[in-house]
């Protein structure tokens, strides 16, 4: 057998015919390994940097969310004490996610093992199925104490999903405020969950009552209770989204256990 | 002189937009800020150029069979190579052009001057015609884009000329302009004004119309 050249195996795929078998699969061969090579290189060594711009606008999303939360900017305005940070929680066992990062999240949700397909029952805020996976956000105190939580919360509106940010008081029973992250409800009817004074109305309402259910709703018509807000009128639908969104995620299939446990002192 | 000519050519003369109408796509998606313009156009010309050139050096040794397929690869490569460094770089421009930036290797534009220019000759010519192309197609971008800024929004570049009725000055902005139609029209309005200066460019119709037959009653 000859030695293997390679300088002379280089040359003679060159001087094939252009036509040739050989080196239609030589040159595809050759094309595509180049190809993948500045491919891949370009994302290997771009990937730090883009890491770092979408934690970068995570982090702005989220203090534009805070900027919204009535009252809060003033508490982070006068204690210098307050950190903010970000939690995975794994509400199967209502504690911090185990080896599950903000940055491993989105992967992590990938894979069916961490959602919950949600009985007809269970699901009273149309939602299918429920990610175990949640980032939340705590505010803590001083003294490491827990002293506001920032939930992410979402079901199905009038004209498709709505997203929002609850938080809540360090008695876990009080909210300090409502966000809307997102929704598709009909403008100047049920969009008027987005606006301030509507959201506005959440802050200071209790959430559970002496027998630890949660009765956060919307009212129809005009609030009576604590635990109500004032319809939008007109916005049956988007009404009734919101207050079962709200007695999902704040009941035992969503963040209920977890809110006894950070009240326990268990975070 | 001659590179000069292949730089210039396309730029008015035979512009890849306004006579070849190619391109339009990106042209109607991302004009509706000046700043997307620029940036969409930087990335066509860079991606066309450096095509342009890794084609033309191996234009000798492709097999005509599969020269389709390679010319893909090299410019869907080099895409996602801009991509990436926008992404990297000029993070919100990417997220505001989004798959546009993409959809760089379907723009006939690419395609037409590496199949048509750099298969058939040495690379300094062709990189030369892929410049010149880059920047016929970036010209249209940038004028479309100027329009619908400054028309929609009363800026350029995000920096203000006409006041804003909102902010309490005269100028009601033209919300069409910030839709795709308004670059239809602009591009339509474009290709008339060209064509009536460079008579030569208006296409000899291919099919004449029957004359109507006289209906007797």
């Amino acid at each position: 057998m000859a030695e293997f050249n390679p300088i002379k195996l280089w040359r003679g795929i060159l001087s094939l015919p252009n036509e040739s078998r050989t080196k239609t699969i030589a040159v595809a061969f050759i094309v595509s390994i180049v190809c993948a090579l500045l491919v891949t290189g370009a994302t290997v060594v771009l990937r730090p940097i883009q890491a770092q711009n979408r934690a970068l606008e995570q982090q702005t999303r989220l203090e534009a969310l805070l900027a919204e939360i009535p009252g809060l900017s003033a508490i982070l305005a006068t204690s210098d004490e307050m950190t903010l940070s970000t939690v995975v929680v794994d509400l199967r066992r209502a504690e911090a996610a185990q080896d599950v990062t903000p940055e491993t999240l989105a992967n992590a949700l990938t894979n069916s093992v961490n959602w919950t397909q949600l009985s007809p029952q269970e699901d009273i805020a149309n939602l299918g199925s429920r990610a175990d996976l949640k980032q939340i956000y705590l505010l803590r105190g001083p003294e490491d104490q827990v002293e506001l939580v920032i939930l992410p919360i979402s079901g199905t509106g009038y004209g498709g999903p709505i997203e929002a940010m609850i938080a809540i008081d360090t008695d876990m029973n009080t909210v300090a405020g409502l966000a809307v992250m997102s929704h598709n409800e009909t403008p100047g009817l049920g969009a008027r969950i987005d606006e301030p004074a509507w959201r506005q109305q959440f802050a200071g309402k209790r959430i559970k009552d002496d027998t630890g259910t949660p009765q956060l709703a919307v009212a129809r018509g005009v609030a009576t209770t604590e635990f109500e807000v004032d319809a939008i009128t007109g916005a049956t639908r988007t009404n009734t989204a919101m207050t079962q969104m709200l007695a999902f995620w704040l009941g035992p299939n969503g963040y209920g256990p977890l809110l006894d446990a950070i009240r326990r002192g268990e975070f | 002189m001659r590179l000069w000519g292949t730089l210039t050519d396309p730029i008015l003369r035979q512009n890849p937009v306004t006579l070849q109408i190619l391109g339009i796509c990106s042209a109607l998606a991302v004009t509706t800020t000046l700043a997307a313009a620029i940036t969409m156009s930087a990335a066509l010309t860079a991606v066309i150029v450096a095509a342009a050139g890794i084609i033309s050096l191996i234009r000798r040794h492709l097999p005509s069979s599969i020269r389709l397929i390679v010319q893909i690869i090299i410019v869907a490569s080099l895409v996602i190579v801009v991509d990436q460094f926008l992404q990297a770089f000029f993070f919100e421009m990417s997220q505001r052009l989004s798959v546009f930036v993409s959809l760089i290797a379907t723009n006939c534009v690419v395609l037409g001057r590496t199949e048509s220019f750099s298969l058939h000759n040495p690379p300094v010519p062709a990189m030369t015609d892929a410049l010149g192309n880059g920047l016929g197609y970036s010209l249209v971008l940038v004028i479309i884009g100027s329009v619908r800024e400054l028309f929609g929004q009363g800026t350029l570049l995000g920096t203000e000329v006409f006041r804003t009725t909102e902010q309490g000055g005269w100028f009601e902005p033209l919300s069409l302009m910030l839709l795709a139609p308004s670059a239809f029209f602009l591009l339509g309005g474009l290709v008339w004004a060209i064509r009536s200066w460079r008579v030569e460019q208006v296409e000899v119709s291919e099919h004449a119309l029957a004359p109507a037959e006289e209906t007797r009653g």
